[in-house]
């Protein structure tokens, strides 16, 4: 009982820190690098909560993906964030204060956390202990769930017309790769025999 | 765990859905691979597309629900795309003549106003909240990269990205207060969450929930304090995307707000009605005050867009079927009042390009009496002048609100609705009575057909189209009770 309580306050209290060291460090890039950091911690309390999958999917696709995309782009853009943050000083009073109202609304709304028993007993999909999450998610997100995986792929569609229409510019005079030309090429096209005189260069 | 889906026929209330998703897919390969550009046919055959999916959706009479649940038809869902298609078609036709001047001539736009249709159609039609936000981000991300589609224009793509930040956030909004009332009530689909909530899912947390959906939603709708986006988006985009976006994705918002708040959130109507009520008033006192010192016509409707949508707004707070057929009622006059001013402003063409200044359209009565004819129709309309259609919108709204006894509502509708009679009369005034200063071309045909037609309708409401619209709307109310 203790060595699960003892690793929530762990990763808990690294995720804060790490966060808190997302907004307030100085390098971009080291804020990448601790956001890192939150991610893989917050997996971490994803695993003691006993959602496997959810842990694992944080770790490949935030962490593998999304952070270093940032990653990539924190340091191939040439972005001047002394500047973006001139403000920064100015705006935290209103800032502090918008968070604090929110905060103590949060609070109000975990002290009065009150579910009744029959909300709880007809959850929409009750958690089944028996089966990993894996196929728990396997067993529905094909049948009962087909519609929205359909289109959720209909969203991504979406996203991949639009990165296209908006980056994709046609130049002219561009030297592309023809692999159909390249294996076609006949002996003719590309080798010239020529007698070469002993004693003499070409 | 068993799908609903055995075969094909248990899918007969989702076939509109299916035939546009296939037919956008379909074309999207066609503009792929043919060599030569064929926006021009894309842009046609989407038009026809979304006609055929308008006469599906009525004839498809089948009702219900499919995908365990994730979807519903009714006739509340029909009679709002119905409004939609024909939106999103009208808007199609009104950018043939432009495409090529605002850079939407290529293929891929048809296609993707046909996607941000289906998306709209699958939030009408949504009963669950992931398959709602599903909709809503579908339709969303169409619409962000149509806005930034004119790459070349700085204005275009701040509009595009501004709209993408805002949007994601208003996403992010809905998605906390989904998350909340999943949490509080253990239930996603909307009937069940009402039934969990009369069991006594109520409580802080739901209220809050609630508030942070209702917020992320108001974003889409751009109703008062969550429309800062609305007037630079509609003025950067290029006008026929503007027009499609103050058309078609207002409709759907509109009725995804009207779902939510009555097929799951009716048990705490209470709680709803007041900020309803508050973001009504906002939205129409805020459109009528700010809407005076605009000097381009597309800032100007894009304010009149927020007054309408407080006017609408109107009607729900009245938490009635009467009030429910208001807003359907209002929601397809505004349809059709937009794709006619917009059809009026894509006309005002010099040989210099397109006037956006309201300035410029002064003496537009001389030079062009048709169209400054049916923009003075429309205008008065908006204004809410009897017998045009803009008036019977307001009454129906007005008077669900009287009945629900909500008298200061009413009465501070009618006076925003005075006040913002000052803007729209000042274009009719430099349309009528200024000297010309600017030569207009003759507007093309489509146009001036979507011009006749709407400038009819507004006109004729009463003896024509008014009856039965009510009556369909009426049909609609009732199938949400």
């Amino acid at each position: 009982m203790t060595l699960p309580l003892f690793f929530f306050y762990l990763f808990s209290a690294t995720c804060i820190g790490a966060a808190v060291m997302v907004i307030s460090s100085r390098n971009p890039v080291h804020s990448v690098l601790f956001l890192i950091l939150a991610f893989v911690n917050a997996a971490g309390i994803f695993l003691l909560a006993g959602a496997e999958f959810l842990a694992m999917i944080l770790i490949v696709v935030y962490v593998g993906a999304v952070a270093v995309l940032f990653l990539f782009v924190v340091m191939m853009l040439d972005v001047d964030f002394a500047e973006l943050r001139k403000g920064f000083l100015q705006h935290l009073p209103i800032g502090m204060l918008i968070g604090l109202i929110f905060l103590i609304e949060l609070v109000l709304v975990a002290v009065g956390f009150v579910v009744s028993p029959q909300v709880a007993a007809e959850s929409v999909l009750p958690i089944n202990d028996t089966i990993s999450n894996t196929r728990a998610l396997g067993q529905v997100l094909y049948t009962r769930y087909v519609y929205l995986f359909q289109a959720a792929g209909l969203v991504l569609l979406v996203a991949m017309i639009g990165a296209i229409v908006l980056t994709l510019r046609h130049r002219k005079n561009i030297k592309r790769q023809d692999i159909g030309r390249q294996v076609g090429r006949k002996r003719s096209e590309a080798v010239k025999t020529v007698k070469v005189e002993s004693g003499k260069g070409l | 765990m068993i799908s609903d889906v055995t075969d094909f026929a248990s899918l007969a209330p989702a076939y509109p859905e299916l035939a546009l998703a296939i037919g956008a897919i379909v074309l999207l390969m066609i503009g792929v691979f043919t060599k030569s550009n064929s926006a021009n046919m894309i842009m046609g055959v989407a038009i026809g597309l979304l006609a055929a999916v308008t006469v599906l959706v009525i004839i498809q009479t089948e009702s219900g629900l499919v995908f365990n649940g994730g979807f519903i038809q009714d006739e509340f869902a029909r009679y709002m795309k119905v409004v939609v298609l024909v939106g999103s078609a009208l808007t199609l036709v009104l950018s043939v003549s432009s495409a090529a001047e605002h850079a939407l001539n290529k293929f891929e736009y048809p296609v993707l106003i046909l996607l941000a249709t289906l998306g709209m159609m699958m939030m009408i039609s949504a009963n669950d909240l992931i398959s709602l936000y599903v909709g809503l981000e579908l339709q969303a991300l169409a619409l962000y990269v149509v806005a930034a589609m004119k790459r070349d224009s700085g204005r275009a793509t701040e509009a595009g990205l501004k709209y993408f930040v805002l949007g994601a956030l208003s996403s992010g909004m809905f998605l906390y207060g989904a998350s909340l009332v999943y949490g509080f009530t253990g239930q996603t689909q909307l009937d069940e969450i009402t039934r969990m909530i009369s069991l006594g899912g109520s409580g802080i947390g739901l209220t809050f929930g609630l508030v942070f959906i209702l917020a992320g939603l108001a974003f889409k709708i751009s109703a008062v304090p969550f429309h800062m986006w609305t007037p630079d988006v509609y003025e950067g985009a290029p006008t026929p995307v503007t027009a499609f976006f103050a058309a078609a994705p207002k409709v759907a918002a509109m009725a995804l707000f009207v779902r939510v708040v009555y097929s799951s959130f009716e048990p705490i109507a209470r709680d709803w009605q007041q900020i309803v009520i508050f973001i009504s008033i906002a939205s129409m006192v805020l459109a009528a005050f700010a809407g005076i010192g605009q000097s381009n016509i597309k800032r100007l409707i894009a304010y009149s867009s927020i007054g309408n949508v407080g006017f609408a707004l109107v009607g729900l707070s009245a938490a009635s079927e009467v009030g429910v057929q208001g807003v359907a009622v209002y929601m397809a006059i505004y349809m059709v009042m937009t794709v006619g001013l917009f059809a009026c402003v894509l006309s005002l063409k010099t040989d210099n390009g397109y006037v956006e200044a309201i300035a410029d359209l002064a003496g537009l009565s001389r030079g062009r009496p048709f169209v400054a004819g049916i923009m003075a129709i429309l205008l008065f309309s908006m204004i809410g002048l009897p017998p045009l259609a803009g008036f019977f919108a307001k009454w129906h709204v007005f008077i669900a609100a009287i009945e629900a006894q909500l008298y200061v509502l009413a009465v501070i509708g009618v006076v925003a609705s005075a006040i913002s009679a000052f803007y729209y009369l000042k274009i009719i005034r430099t349309m009528y009575f200024d000297e010309p200063i600017l030569q207009f071309s003759a507007a093309p045909g489509e146009l001036r057909l979507v011009m006749g037609v709407t400038g009819f309708l507004v006109l004729s409401y009463y003896v024509t189209v008014g009856a039965p619209l009510a009556d369909m709307a009426s049909v609609a109310a009732k199938s949400l009770f």
